[in-house]
């Protein structure tokens, strides 16, 4: 596959890169991520991944554009209010860059579908904003031996952590399992600053982009943890003795996938 | 005695446990912390057993379900 003179152009600061070249940037349109959940950090990490071009990019979530999601969901716009916010994501990333196929996935991800919403992508986004949902992100990637991106933020704070099979902690070997409903509030609950989505989901399309041209070193074995206030970022080093992991241990005691009960206001972003 | 807390040497006194450390950072939601001492988790529901000693790097981890 050649390129356009007008993809030429268009990857030029990318094609310019020792990291990239032509070769990473035809590695990038031969490239399928899946983006689950297009919130706060959905948002972010579409749009870098269609304007740095991604060739597929699936997106999925059961959501529509409310208007309190404007405030950080900076992929949706103020005429999209009642849209689904899978339909609205793809309108932004199809005008951004004509080079992205953007599939839509309308839908909860469950136990159910989950596998099969997977399997035929290289890298996943968690994305969403739920324990639950990332428990079954984390297990079904390591089942199906994906890499993925984990993310969390709320209030002034996020966190990262990257999980590649066979490499280092997943996210079941530090946080074990979902805390109880309500027991840890949800950035519904709590409030989020709008720009943390932006920092926290850029670093997840980097940390995808990276994966996908195999360069650097991502972030297999360390939490990275943000803080808005005191503006500190802290690569944690995450215990690599993690062989007693109940997914992805040498003995895993779980053999299925889970759909943890989620409170009401979780299920309404 | 000195150790290490999410990257700052602080003093302690002897015989301090996890539990006790949890207590004086005031540290958000105590029952669902992770907490990691040299790079090894420590299991919850065991940090009143959990004695630290002199050059322990201490981490704490939380749970953080946003991405809305």
């Amino acid at each position: 596959m050649a390129f356009t003179n007008e993809q030429l152009e268009r990857y030029s600061r990318h094609i310019i890169l020792k990291e990239v070249g032509a070769k990473g940037q035809k590695k990038l349109l031969n490239a399928k991520v899946l983006v689950i959940g297009a919130g706060g950090l959905g948002a972010p990490v579409a749009m870098y991944l269609a304007a740095a071009g991604v060739g597929t990019i699936g997106m999925a979530d059961a959501d529509v554009v409310d208007l309190s999601n404007l405030q950080r969901q900076i992929i949706h716009a103020t005429q999209d209010v009642g849209k689904p916010k899978v339909q609205s994501a793809k309108e932004t990333m199809e005008a951004m860059n004509p080079d992205v196929k953007v599939i839509t996935y309308h839908t909860f991800v469950t136990s159910e579908n989950i596998l099969d919403l997977i399997k035929d992508y290289d890298f996943i986004i968690d994305g969403t904003d739920n324990f639950p949902a990332k428990f079954l992100i984390n297990d079904a990637c390591v089942m199906a031996k994906k890499p993925f991106s984990h993310a969390g933020i709320i209030r002034f704070q996020g966190q990262l952590m990257t999980y590649v099979p066979g490499q280092g902690p997943c996210y079941r070997c530090v946080f074990k399992e979902p805390p109880p409903k309500d027991a840890v509030p949800t950035c519904k609950q709590a409030g989020v600053i709008g720009a943390m989505g932006g920092v926290i989901g850029s670093l997840q399309a980097m940390e995808a982009v990276k994966y996908i041209l195999g360069v650097g070193n991502l972030l297999t074995g360390y939490l990275l943890t943000y803080n808005a206030l005191t503006m500190e970022f802290r690569k944690v080093k995450l215990p690599s003795h993690t062989e007693d992991c109940a997914v992805c241990g040498t003995h895993p005691t779980i053999d299925h996938l889970i759909d943890y009960e989620q409170t009401v206001c979780e299920m309404k972003h | 005695m000195f150790i290490t807390v999410a990257g700052n040497k602080k003093e302690y006194k002897e015989g301090l446990t996890v539990a006790e450390l949890i207590e004086a950072e005031k540290i958000d939601n105590p029952l669902y912390v992770t907490v990691s001492v040299n790079e090894e988790f420590v299991e919850r529901g065991t940090f009143d057993k959990a004695v630290l000693k002199e050059g322990d790097n201490v981490e704490f981890l939380y749970f953080m379900g946003g991405g809305c």
